[in-house]
């Protein structure tokens, strides 16, 4: 098995709710990430999918230490990352980067492309020195694929697919071994979006780089991943290898994402079964007892309501099937196999 | 760089045939100079900015434009003696005052009153108010609520009422006593309009990027937050800027701002209002360079909001 490089521990982040102007009282907490725990070994790719508001950019924050987790541990090779400040976690920084949902808005419109990408090594000196900058920028400029005449052009001269290109250039200059995605593509035109997914994936075997990618469009993750956790509701409800996830799912919210699923050939389209859920995903300030799925679940029932579902490989499944899933009936559906 | 170069070298690298090809052949620009480009066509720009222009001269050098001492006085020439339109310009087609002072020579030297006051308040409140705004709009919490309650307890001042209080303090009030005046009552504006600006941008993904990837508080705040935020405040400075001019003549008329032997529009609309029905011309060349300068200010203000809103772009 390769070598675990992150693992991450019962994170916690809750957000309190206060009240009051001058003294301000807690009266509860938005449970944006509650209890996540998992690996990502080198070289691998991590899916994280999950609908708007599930807790998947949250953890992202957390992870980049953007955020103060409220609990939990962020192992990185094996030492807390969560906790540190200062010059320890500037040099950590240096292994964990990321890539930003919208392109737009996470270049400065102010700054040239060459400055946008030699940022880096400016807060980190000791990567390139003074005088190889330049040139270390443009070679990441041609390592994304973009012209290294570019260097003093502003981002409002390029295209999306292109911006999100100076972004990722951005991410690699450090060297980092691992880059958090946070939806890379979701801003993008479908097109653009292949070719962006390409040059993550050619990036990684260049640089062997492990990704944590979120997401929420399934066949996008299902592409790029190794492994696919799905998130509900700040939990990870399900998680396992590509084929697990997809063709073998046992928890009934993955399978309700994945028909939900446009199937490109309409004749499939007709003969499957599409699963609506009812309602809404409850609030993370007051999420249900026992399985927060369970309000809108089918399956509920009494026990769903009292026993919280533990993350675990359910005992009664065999072969692929029996993957890490938080369901108390959890099991492979036929008819959601696509 | 000229175009079939460039298509040239993306040929020879297959990766970026496709990216090279809508990159708009255009010179690299930015934000800033976008904007002057932008500017430059506007009339409304261009003439607001030579009648500046042409003001912060006449502050400068009122020697270049006439010859005359605004402060010797010859009661011959009364202001009763009418203005003389007989012959091509000259200065005494403005007329002369009650103590016989030209009153062109007056209008000329007193612009520099004019302009000091209203650069050196708007430099002041900018300063000031811009350095605030960033330290609440960037820290937030109880940094935040202090300076804000403290900008609304000074916001609650009327300008006018409060200078006069100020400066009745001062036994002799010079240009710098209004400055001051003005400076300490006029920042809470500034410091909103930034600390608004300082929030919405900081935000935004560029300065979270930034903070991945370890940059200190100085460096988001004057690479990243600083540049982008700036915008508002220069336009709401430079509208503002008529409006010092006009609250220093203001001060002045009601005597309580500059005092003789400052030679101060302000000044002299008020001693020519006294007059205005024998000698209108003595009330109207102070008044109506007063009032060209604000709106020339004002004006401008309008053309560059027009071209740094982001909005528009």
């Amino acid at each position: 098995m390769a070598e675990t490089i992150l693992e991450v521990k019962d994170l916690v982040k809750h957000y309190p709710l206060t009240q009051g102007v001058l003294f301000k009282k807690q009266v509860g907490a938005v449970k944006a990430v509650d209890g996540v725990s998992f690996q990502l070994d080198k070289g691998e790719t991590l899916g994280i999918v999950g609908e708007s508001g599930c807790g998947k950019s949250t953890l992202a924050k957390v992870l980049m230490n953007l955020e103060r987790a409220t609990a939990g541990q962020v192992l990185f090779k094996g030492e807390d990352i969560s906790r540190l400040s200062g010059a320890a976690l500037k040099s950590v920084r240096r292994n964990i980067q990321m890539v930003f949902q919208d392109p737009y808005t996470s270049l400065n419109p102010r700054m040239t492309v060459g400055d946008i990408i030699g940022e880096p090594f400016e807060i980190h000196p000791e990567v390139a020195p003074k005088g190889d900058r330049r040139k270390a920028v443009q070679d990441l400029l041609d390592v994304v694929g973009l012209n290294p005449e570019y260097i003093n052009r502003y981002p409002h001269q390029f295209s999306g697919g292109q911006r999100q290109r100076i972004g990722i250039a951005r991410g690699l200059a450090l060297k980092p071994e691992i880059i958090i995605c946070d939806e890379p593509v979701s801003a993008l035109d479908v097109s653009v979006q292949a070719q962006v997914i390409n040059l993550l994936e050619q990036l990684q075997g260049e640089f062997d780089l492990s990704y944590m990618f979120i997401a929420h469009d399934l066949s996008i993750v299902r592409h790029i991943s190794d492994r696919v956790g799905v998130m509900y509701l700040g939990k990870i409800v399900e998680i396992g290898t590509d084929e697990q996830i997809y063709e073998n799912a046992t928890h009934p919210y993955t399978q309700a994402l994945l028909s939900a699923v446009p199937v490109p050939d309409p004749a499939a389209r007709e003969s499957r079964e599409r699963i609506i859920l009812s309602g809404d995903i409850p609030s993370p300030a007051n999420p249900p007892s026992g399985c927060r799925f369970r309000t809108r679940c089918w399956k509920a029932e009494e026990r769903c309501a009292e026993e919280i579902p533990l993350l675990a490989i359910p005992t009664t499944l065999e072969g692929p099937a029996a993957h890490d899933s938080a369901c108390h009936f959890a099991e492979v559906r036929e008819s959601a196999a696509a | 760089m000229p175009d079939l170069t460039e298509k040239k070298t993306a040929e020879e690298i297959p990766a970026q045939a496709a990216v090279a090809a809508d990159a708009k052949p255009e010179k690299a620009r930015s934000l800033g100079s976008d904007a002057w480009h932008d500017l430059r066509r506007k009339p409304i720009f261009v003439i607001s900015a030579l009648l500046i222009l042409l003001l912060i001269v006449i502050a400068i050098a009122p020697g270049l434009f006439t010859s005359v001492d605004p402060r010797a006085g010859d009661l011959r020439l009364h202001y009763l003696s009418k203005p003389n339109y007989s012959h091509f310009f000259q200065a005494d087609w403005f007329g002369y005052d009650l103590q016989g002072r030209s009153i062109y020579a007056r209008v000329v030297y007193g612009a520099r009153a004019s302009v000091v006051v209203g650069i050196c308040v708007t430099l002041g409140v900018t300063i000031l108010g811009g350095i605030a705004g960033m330290v609440a709009g960037y820290f937030g919490g109880w940094v935040d609520t202090i300076i804000s309650r403290v900008t609304d307890i000074f916001f609650g001042i009327p300008l006018l009422l409060g200078s006069l209080v100020i400066l009745n303090a001062f036994t002799s009030r010079t240009i710098w006593s209004v400055v001051f005046a003005l400076v300490a009552l006029g920042w809470t504006q500034m410091t909103r309009v930034m600390r608004g600006s300082v929030i919405t941008v900081k935000q935004a993904d560029f300065v979270t990027a930034a903070k991945a990837l370890g940059a200190g508080t100085g460096r988001i705040m004057f690479k990243h937050i600083l540049p982008n935020a700036i915008a508002p405040v220069i336009v709401v400075a430079t509208i503002a800027l008529g409006g010092y001019i006009a609250t220093e003549a203001t001060l002045s008329f009601l005597g309580i701002g500059l005092q003789d032997p400052t030679i101060s529009w302000g000044i002299d609309i008020n001693s020519a209002q006294k007059v205005i029905r024998t000698a209108p011309f003595a009330l109207f060349f102070p008044a109506g360079m007063l009032s060209l300068t604000v709106l020339a200010f004002i004006m401008l203000g309008d053309a560059v909001r027009d071209a740094l809103d982001p909005k528009l772009r």
